[in-house]
C-alpha cells in the first residue's frame, strides 16, 4: 500500500508504452496520462501518513517522502493540463512524449524515497533521461534544429554533473564503507573534519546543483528553456527542482551542524547564482529566456535555506521550491496558452494580455508578482522562512545580498506586468480558454494564494516530516563533539 | 478562536477589513458599469457604517488597544492574526472608511473604461489599507502594507494620464525597495525576541546599536512612502498620473501610512535611537516644508502643484512627530486626518476641472471661476484651508504641530514658519487664478457648474474642514491618551546613559 503511487506510475508507464506501439493516437495517451495523473494523486492521498522500509532499507517510505509525493503528484497533474493537446509536439510521438513524461514524474517519486545512494542514483537518471528526450521533440521549424543542440547541451551537461555526482558518492563510500545513507550518518560523522568527506559532499552536491541550476552549472538553463517547447519547459522548470530539492535535504543531512565549509559554499554559490540570474534576466526579451535567468537566481533563493544546515533551514527551502514549482508554473501556463502554434514569445508578446485574456492576465500577475516575493502570494512567505532560518544562524551577510537581490528582481518582474497590464495591443486577438485551461489558471492561483496566506497547515507537515534530519543532526553533533576530545587519544593509538 | 476586549459582540475589526474583499468578490460577478458603480458606492457606504461602531464605543479614556481581536494563523513560525486599535489608528481607520465613497463618485464619469476591474482595484485597496492600521501583528501588518502596492500601481499604471507606466513602475519601485529594508527589521526584531507581536515588540528594552540599525530601516521605508525630502521624487509623478480617485487615497490615505509607520513602530519600538535622530529628522522635516513649498510655487499644472503641496504639508505632519511633545505628537495627528481631508478635496476638484476642461494647465484653467461660482466657492474653502487660514482644520493642525516645535528647538520652528507663508503664496495664487484671473475666455463659455453628485462629493470634506476648524477637542480627545503614552514609551527625555548601551 505505501508504495502505491509508484506501482501506479509505473502501470499508467507500461500502459502507455502499449500505446505508443499501435498507430499513433495523441489524444487516447492525453486521456490516459491524465487518469494515471489523476490514479496517482489518488494513489499519493491513500497512501499518505504511512511508514515503511522496502529493499533491505534501500527504500524508505516515511512522511518527508509522502508529502513530497503527494506535490509531485499534484505538480504532474497540472503539467499535463499546461500541455493541453501539445501543440508544438509532432503527430507521430505524443503517446511517447506523454510515456517518457510520465516515466521521469515516475523517477521523482522514487528519488523522494530512496535512503541509499545506488537507488538514489538510478532514480535520478530514471528522472534525466526521459527529459532529455523530451527536449528534443519539438516540432522542427524551417532552417532550424534549436531543440537538438538545447536537447545535446542538456543531456552533455547532466551527464558530467552525473559524473562529479558519482565520483563523490565514491569518496562517501570509501569513507564509510556503506552505501546507506542512514548508516552512512553517523559513520560519516566520525570522519567530517577530514578534507575527503568534505570534498565528497560538494562532489556529491554538484550533481544537485546541475538539477537545481545553481551558479556554476547553471549555463544549460536559458538555451533547455529557450529550445525546448513551451509545455517542456514548464516541466523541466518545476518539478525536477522539487525532487532536487529533496534529495539536496537527505545529504544535506550528513553534514555536521556546526560544519563550516559546507555553508560557506552555499553561501558564495547561492550569492553567485542570484546575481548571475537576476542581473543577466534584466536584459532579456525572450521570456523563457527571462524566466530561465530567474529560476537560476531562485535556485540561489532556495540554497540560502541550506546555509543553515538545520530542519528550520531545510523546511525553508523545500516550502519555497514547492511555491517556486506553482509559481514558475503559472508563469509557463500563460506561456503555453498565449501561443497555441508553440512559438517562442518574447516580452512584447505580452502587451495587452489584461484586455485579451482577463484570467491569463490575473494568472501572470500571480505569478510574477509570487515570483518577486510581494505578500499575499507565497512567494513572500517562502523568503521570510528562508531568510529567518538563515539568519538565526548568523548568515547575516547572505541575507542582505538575498534582500538586495529581491529588489532588483522586481524590475524585470515589473516589466512583466507592465506589458501585461498597462500595454495596449490594440490588433491583437481575444484568447480563448477552454474549460482545462480555466481549471489550470485557478487552480495555480488558488495554490499560490492558499501557500501564501495560510501555510499552516503545510509548514508544521513539513516541519514534523523533516524530524529524522534532527535525529540525524543529534547524532552528528554528539559524533562531532565527541571528535575533539578523541583527537589527542588517536597518536597514542598505534 | 477569536477574542475581544473591547466591548462589541462580534469581530468588529475583522468584519471592517474582509468586508471591502468580499464586496470586490461580488463585484467580479457584475457585468454592467451601473450596476458596478452603485454596488461599490453601497459597498464603501456600508464600510463606512460598519466603522461608526468603533467611534461610538472607542473608549478615549485609555491608551490600550481596544477591539482586540487574536488568533492562529501560522503556528509553524509564531505568527498570529491579531488586530486592534488605538486612538491614533481610529482616526485613521475612519478617514479611510470615509474617504472611500468619496473616490467612488469622484470616479463616477471619470473612469469609463474597464468600470468593473477598477472598482475592484479600489475594494482590495481599502481592505489592505485598514488592515494597515488595525495590524498588531508584524508580520500581518506587513501583508496588508505590501498588498496595498499592486492596487495602488494598476490604479495608476492601467487609467492614469499619458506617462501613466512610468509613473507606476516608479512608484512601484520606490516603495517596494523602501519595504524591504522593512521586511528586513522585521526578521531583525523577530530573532531578537522570538515574537512577531507589535505590543510585545514595545514592550521590550534593546540594544541601542540595534536600535540605530532597525530605526534606519524603519527610517527608508516609511520616509519613501510619507515622502519625507530626499525621497520625495516618486510622488508627483505618480500624483500627476493616477486617475482622480487614485490620487486622492494615494495622498489621504498611503502617505499617512509612513507617518503612521514612525508612530507606531519607530516612535516605541526605538525610542533611544529616535531621539538620537531627532535633530537630523526634523531639519529634514523643516527641508521637505520649504522644499514643497517653493516647488508648489513654481509649477504650471494644477495636479503638481497639489502634489508639492502635499510634500510640504507632510513636512509639517513628520516635524510634529519628530518634536517627541504633546502638542507636536497630536498636531501631526490631527495634520494627517486635515491633509487626508484637505488634500484629497484639492485633487477631486482639479479633477473636476480636468473632466471639464481637459487639461490641468493653470492658465488654461484661468477665470474659469465666473462661470462656475459653486465649484469656485469650494475651491476657495479647500485652498484656504490648505494654507491653514484660522477657522479651517490644518490651522489646528499646523499651529499644534508648530507650538511643538518651538518647545522642542526655537531655530527649527523658525526655520519653518516661512512654509506656512509660502503655502499661502502659492495657494492664492491658484485661487486667484483659478476663480478671478484672466481675460474672458471664450472656451469656459457654457462649462457646466458643478451638478448633484459633485457637490456630494465635496460637501462631507468641508464640513469636516469647519468642524475639525472650529471645534478641534473631540477629534483630539480621541488620541490624547494614546499620545501620551506613546511619549512615556519613547521617554521623552534626556539620551540614555552609557550602560543603556551593550
Amino acid at each position: 500500500m505505501a508504495f502505491l503511487p509508484e506501482l501506479v506510475l509505473l502501470l499508467g508507464a507500461l500502459g502507455l508504452f502499449g500505446l505508443s506501439l499501435g498507430e499513433a493516437r495523441g489524444c487516447a495517451a492525453r486521456r490516459s496520462a491524465l487518469g494515471v495523473a489523476a490514479a496517482t494523486i489518488l494513489a499519493a492521498l491513500a497512501a499518505f501518513g504511512q511508514d515503511g522500509v522496502l529493499f533491505d532499507g534501500a527504500y524508505r517510505v516515511d512522511a518527508f517522502s509522502q508529502l513530497l509525493k503527494l506535490l509531485i503528484a499534484g505538480g504532474f497533474l497540472l503539467v499535463l493540463l499546461l500541455g493541453g493537446d501539445l501543440p508544438d509536439i509532432p503527430v507521430e510521438v505524443k503517446p511517447e512524449y506523454h510515456l517518457f513524461l510520465t516515466l521521469s514524474v515516475c523517477g521523482l517519486t522514487l528519488l523522494v524515497s530512496c535512503v541509499d545512494v545506488i537507488t538514489l542514483f538510478v532514480a535520478l537518471e530514471l528522472a534525466a533521461f526521459p527529459l532529455y528526450f523530451l527536449v528534443a521533440m519539438r516540432r522542427e521549424r524551417a532552417g532550424q534544429r534549436v531543440q537538438m543542440e538545447s536537447a545535446i547541451k542538456y543531456l552533455l551537461f547532466g551527464v558530467s554533473a552525473n559524473g562529479l555526482m558519482l565520483f563523490g558518492l565514491s569518496y562517501l563510500y570509501g569513507l564509510t564503507g556503506t552505501t546507506s545513507l542512514p548508516v552512512m550518518v553517523p559513520k560519516l560523522a566520525e570522519n567530517l573534519a577530514s578534507p575527503a568527506a568534505i570534498a565528497g559532499l560538494a562532489l556529491t552536491f554538484c550533481g544537485l546543483f546541475y538539477k537545481l541550476a545553481v551558479f556554476p552549472f547553471h549555463f544549460w538553463t536559458p538555451d533547455v528553456y529557450q529550445g525546448a517547447s513551451n509545455e517542456t519547459t514548464g516541466l523541466v522548470a518545476s518539478l525536477p527542482k522539487l525532487g532536487a530539492v529533496a534529495v539536496f535535504v537527505r545529504f544535506a543531512a550528513l553534514a555536521a551542524p556546526e560544519d563550516r565549509v559546507l555553508p560557506a559554499m552555499f553561501s558564495v554559490l547561492a550569492a553567485a547564482s542570484m546575481f548571475y540570474g537576476n542581473l543577466i534576466a534584466l536584459a532579456q526579451t525572450d521570456l523563457k529566456r527571462l524566466l530561465g535567468f530567474s529560476g537560476i537566481a531562485h535556485a540561489g533563493y532556495a540554497l540560502v535555506g541550506f546555509v543553515a544546515l538545520d530542519a528550520a533551514g531545510y523546511s525553508a527551502a523545500l516550502y519555497y521550491t514547492a511555491a517556486y514549482l506553482f509559481m514558475a508554473l503559472a508563469c509557463f501556463a500563460v506561456l503555453a496558452l498565449l501561443a497555441p502554434d508553440g512559438r517562442n514569445l518574447a516580452l512584447a508578446d505580452l502587451a495587452g494580455l489584461h484586455r485579451r485574456s482577463p484570467l491569463l492576465a490575473l494568472t501572470l500577475g500571480v505569478g510574477v508578482f509570487g515570483l518577486a516575493g510581494i505578500p499575499p502570494f507565497a512567494g513572500f512567505m517562502g523568503k521570510l522562512t528562508l531568510l529567518t532560518a538563515a539568519w538565526a544562524k548568523g548568515h547575516f551577510a547572505l541575507v542582505i545580498l538575498t534582500v538586495v537581490n529581491s529588489a532588483i528582481a522586481i524590475y524585470y518582474y515589473l516589466v512583466m506586468a507592465r506589458e501585461a497590464f498597462f500595454r495596449d495591443a490594440p490588433e491583437a486577438a481575444p484568447v480563448r480558454l477552454r474549460w482545462p485551461a480555466r481549471v489550470l489558471c485557478l487552480s495555480l492561483i488558488a495554490v499560490i494564494l492558499a501557500l501564501g496566506v495560510a501555510p499552516g497547515r503545510f509548514l508544521e507537515s513539513l516541519n514534523s516530516s523533516l524530524a529524522w534530519t534532527r535525529d540525524a543532526a543529534a547524532n552528528a553533533g554528539l559524533s562531532a563533539t565527541v571528535l575533539p576530545v578523541k583527537q589527542p587519544q588517536a597518536p597514542l593509538r598505534p | 478562536m477569536t477574542s475581544s476586549t473591547g466591548s462589541s459582540a462580534y469581530p468588529l475589526l475583522s468584519v471592517l477589513i474582509f468586508s471591502p474583499l468580499l464586496a470586490a468578490a461580488v463585484a467580479a460577478c457584475l457585468r454592467h458599469d451601473r450596476a458596478l458603480r452603485w454596488w461599490t458606492l453601497l459597498a464603501t457606504l456600508g464600510v463606512a457604517g460598519l466603522s461608526l461602531p468603533l467611534y461610538q464605543r472607542f473608549d478615549p479614556g485609555t491608551a490600550a488597544f481596544q477591539f482586540v481581536e487574536r488568533a492562529r494563523w501560522i503556528p509553524a513560525l509564531r505568527i498570529e492574526y491579531a488586530v486592534g486599535v488605538d486612538g491614533i489608528s481610529l482616526v485613521l481607520v475612519l478617514l479611510t472608511t470615509g474617504l472611500l465613497p468619496l473616490c467612488v463618485l469622484a470616479s463616477w464619469r471619470y473612469i469609463t473604461t474597464r468600470v468593473r476591474e477598477f472598482m475592484i482595484g479600489l475594494l482590495v485597496l481599502e481592505t489592505a489599507m485598514i488592515g494597515v492600521f488595525c495590524a498588531l501583528d508584524f508580520v500581518l501588518f506587513f501583508l496588508f502594507w505590501e498588498a496595498m502596492l499592486i492596487p495602488m500601481a494598476l490604479l495608476i499604471g492601467v487609467w492614469g494620464g499619458p506617462r501613466k507606466v512610468y509613473a507606476a513602475i516608479k512608484f512601484f519601485i520606490y516603495t517596494m525597495a523602501g519595504s524591504v529594508f522593512l521586511l528586513v527589521a522585521i526578521i531583525a526584531l523577530f530573532l531578537e525576541t522570538g515574537s512577531f507581536s507589535l505590543p510585545a515588540l514595545m514592550e521590550r528594552q534593546y540594544p541601542l546599536v540595534f536600535q540605530c540599525w532597525v530605526f534606519a530601516a524603519f527610517f527608508v521605508s516609511f520616509a519613501i512612502k510619507v515622502p519625507m525630502f530626499p525621497f520625495h521624487t516618486w510622488l508627483p509623478a505618480a500624483h500627476v498620473e493616477a486617475p482622480t480617485a487614485g490620487s486622492v487615497i494615494l495622498a489621504s490615505v498611503l502617505l499617512k501610512m509612513g507617518t503612521y509607520g514612525f508612530l507606531r513602530l519607530s516612535l516605541p519600538i526605538t525610542p533611544d535611537a529616535t531621539r538620537l535622530f531627532l535633530p537630523y529628522l526634523t531639519w529634514l522635516s523643516v527641508a521637505a516644508i520649504l522644499y514643497g513649498g517653493l516647488a508648489a510655487l513654481a509649477q504650471t499644472d494644477l495636479k503638481k502643484l497639489v502634489a508639492y503641496s502635499s510634500v510640504g504639508h507632510m513636512g509639517f505632519a513628520t516635524l510634529g512627530i519628530f518634536t517627541l511633545t504633546k502638542a507636536g505628537l497630536e498636531g501631526a495627528i490631527l495634520q494627517m486626518v486635515n491633509h487626508g481631508i484637505t488634500t484629497g478635496a484639492l485633487f477631486i476638484a482639479v479633477g473636476l476641472i480636468y473632466e471639464r476642461l481637459h487639461t490641468r494647465d493653470l492658465a488654461a484653467a484661468a477665470g474659469l471661476g465666473r462661470h462656475v461660482p459653486v465649484f469656485a466657492a469650494f475651491l476657495g474653502v479647500f485652498a484656504l484651508s490648505s494654507l491653514a487660514f484660522p477657522g479651517t482644520n490644518s490651522f489646528i493642525g499646523e499651529f499644534l504641530a508648530l507650538a511643538g516645535a518651538f518647545e522642542y528647538a526655537k531655530p527649527v520652528a523658525l526655520a519653518a514658519v516661512p512654509g506656512v507663508v509660502l503655502a499661502a503664496a502659492y495657494m492664492l495664487r491658484l485661487l486667484q487664478k483659478v476663480a478671478y484671473g484672466g481675460p474672458c475666455n471664450p472656451e469656459h463659455r457654457g462649462v457646466p457648474d458643478l451638478d448633484a453628485r459633485e457637490i456630494l462629493t465635496l460637501a462631507p470634506l468641508l464640513v469636516f474642514v469647519f468642524w475639525i476648524g472650529l471645534k478641534p477637542g473631540p477629534f483630539v480627545r480621541l488620541f490624547e491618551q494614546s499620545v501620551l503614552h506613546l511619549l512615556a514609551q519613547t521617554g521623552a527625555g534626556p539620551l540614555p546613559t552609557p550602560a543603556a548601551t551593550p
